[in-house]
């Protein structure tokens, strides 16, 4: 494998992805993102000199919508949605900023 | 020895446009609904649900760009800003990163220590977040979705000022453009403008920028203005004292006029840009430009110049009226009408601006008609009404909207011309005040005044001043 993940990196990726993760399932993520990264560095091996870097998959632009309500009040369907609710909204664990 | 310093001040402001529906659905963007009944699966992050933009936050993005001297990127995208925090369903804003609609512009300021250029890096668009309400009762916290997806542009300023005056200026500036363009209301206390300001400290004459903190919740000039100077002096203390300022986001609380660090960049958040492929990039043609150009708006300086060339009245009045686009065009309208230009200025910097001081209102919240205030210039010009009496009125159709050629009548408010009448009058009110009459003969020529108070009051006011001066001269 070319690519060497470090401890500290699968920390790292693990504090992001919001993860906690076993000593066993650590090492296991650690290879297959190596893998992966390999898989991935094939793309290095083409010749891009010139090629504009692509931002969407269709050659599609300008989509908009005009200004205008079209949605009503859906709070009852919406909060079908929510792990729970309370006085019309969503409920979260307390944050504190 | 202490040394001399220099405050380096950058800004970022953010300003909520004035479109009908959010930045990516058709959702409403009307303030004070009941929570989530502004929502979507769209501006709720559902799995799924695809957001479109609203072509009305690109035109307006660009219309602002270009009345700041922007450059337009004629290619544009959105990027995915990612941060896990509830007030953002997605766990990412929706946001510009690499390609932002405008960069490299400037705005002119005008302060005390005269006149200067402060640059803008860039301006770009994105969503706002939802609000947080904590419960301290249950120990949970409520999530409102309504204001999530309501369209902002963030304009970041160079690290141009200086001051805290300099920074006043810059936001006057923009408010002013931006409100001229119809663009936003720019309320501070509301909301819908808010600056964040990046502040550093640096010996004068050294070429680099000290370490900045960024300061946040400035909802008010005065708050940023002491903001900047708590935030200046904190960071002199510390460099005096030997110690090293933090690069940290700070939370200003105007109250205690003290700040407090919120959360350190060092371990800050890596927010993962990435190109938001759910949205086409955009494509701006020359045309589209030169229309969106040609839409602009006369602007304040201009429309000052007009000002005094059409209507000749002094600066002064063209200053007031001018400073909120909803003043200046309730005059014009007003002057269209028929008024003469210098009367409808002083009914609107004189009584207007003086109840909406005393009621704590802004200009956009003025209420009366332009029809209804020439309808009350004329009563007055045509001496149907005295000044007092146009006084009261006018307080009425402040409040009200009403037509003061209705109100007149049905409250009988007309000046008596009835000269006869009011000799008689005056006739009683010399013989109820000896005291008064025998000043004004002793040479106390203001003891006319108490007279001509007695007899309006007597008439309740209905009389024209002048005439009731003049009948009293003869008569005395």
């Amino acid at each position: 494998m070319a690519n060497i993940i470090s401890d500290e990196t699968i920390e790292y990726v693990g504090i992001l992805a919001k993860l906690e993760l076993s000593e066993e399932e650590r090492e296991q993520a650690k290879k297959d993102m190596g893998s992966m990264l390999d898989y991935i560095d094939q793309l290095s091996e083409l010749d891009t000199t010139g090629v504009e870097p692509m931002s969407h998959v269709f050659p599609v632009n300008n989509v908009f919508r005009a200004d205008e309500v079209t949605n009503g009040d859906d709070r009852e369907n919406i909060l079908k949605n929510a792990p729970e609710e309370k006085d019309g909204s969503f409920v979260v664990p307390r944050t504190v900023e | 020895m202490s040394k001399e310093y220099e405050t380096v001040i950058g800004l970022e402001v953010h300003v909520e446009l004035a479109t009908k529906t959010k930045i990516f659905c058709g959702c409403s963007t009307a303030f004070g609904g009941a929570p989530n009944t502004h929502t979507c699966p769209v501006c709720t992050g559902m799995p799924g649900s695809l957001p479109v933009l609203n072509k009305q936050v690109l035109e307006y993005a660009m219309s602002v760009g270009l009345a700041t001297n922007c450059q337009i990127s004629q290619y544009s995208k959105f990027d995915r800003k990612n941060y896990f925090y509830p007030d953002n369903p997605q766990n990412y804003q929706i946001s510009q990163l690499y390609l932002p609609i405008c960069h490299d512009g400037s705005v002119e300021i005008e302060t005390e220590a005269g006149k200067k250029s402060v640059g803008i890096h860039e301006i770009h668009m994105e969503e706002d977040a939802g609000k947080l309400i904590h419960d301290d009762w249950e120990d949970c916290t409520l999530v409102d979705y309504n204001r999530s997806g309501v369209p902002l542009i963030e304009i970041v300023s160079e690290p141009d000022m200086r001051s805290a005056e300099e920074v006043i200026a810059y936001l006057e500036k923009l408010r002013l453009i931006i409100q001229y363009l119809g663009a936003s209301d720019c309320k501070l206390q509301e909301g819908s403008m808010r600056a964040d300001v990046n502040l550093s400290i640096r010996e004068v004459g050294v070429a680099e920028f000290g370490t900045r903190t960024e300061m946040k919740n400035l909802n008010s000039f005065k708050a940023i203005a002491r903001a900047i100077e708590g935030e200046r002096i904190r960071q002199i203390d510390l460099l005096e004292s030997g110690e090293k300022v933090i690069q940290e986001t700070r939370r200003w609380d105007d109250s205690k006029e003290y700040s407090y660090a919120m959360r350190s960049k060092e371990d800050a958040q890596d927010y993962r840009y990435f190109p938001d492929p759910d949205l086409a990039p955009i494509v701006v043609s020359d045309a589209w430009l030169n229309e969106i150009k040609a839409r602009e708006p006369e602007f304040r300086t201009e429309k000052m110049l007009r000002y005094k060339e059409e209507f000749g009245i002094p600066d002064y009045d063209i200053d007031i009226l001018t400073n909120t686009k909803h003043m200046a065009d309730l005059f014009e309208e007003t002057v269209a009408l028929g008024s003469d230009p210098k009367k409808a200025s002083n009914w609107l910097m004189g009584e207007t601006m003086r109840l909406l001081k005393e009621k704590n209102m802004d200009p956009e919240d003025i209420c009366f008609s332009p029809e209804n205030l020439v309808k009350l210039i004329k009563l007055t010009d045509s001496k149907v009404i005295n000044s007092t009496v146009a006084k009261e009125v006018f307080g009425e159709l402040f409040e009200k909207d009403i037509d003061p050629e209705k109100y007149v009548e049905e409250k009988g408010l007309k000046t008596v011309n009835d000269e006869g009448a009011l000799r008689k009058t005056i006739e009683e009110v010399i013989a109820n005040n000896p005291k008064s009459v025998e000043d004004y003969h002793n040479g106390k020529v203001k003891a006319i005044g108490a007279l001509v108070g007695q007899t309006m009051k007597a008439t309740q006011g209905k009389v024209d001043p002048a005439m009731v001066n003049q009948i009293l001269k003869e008569l005395l």
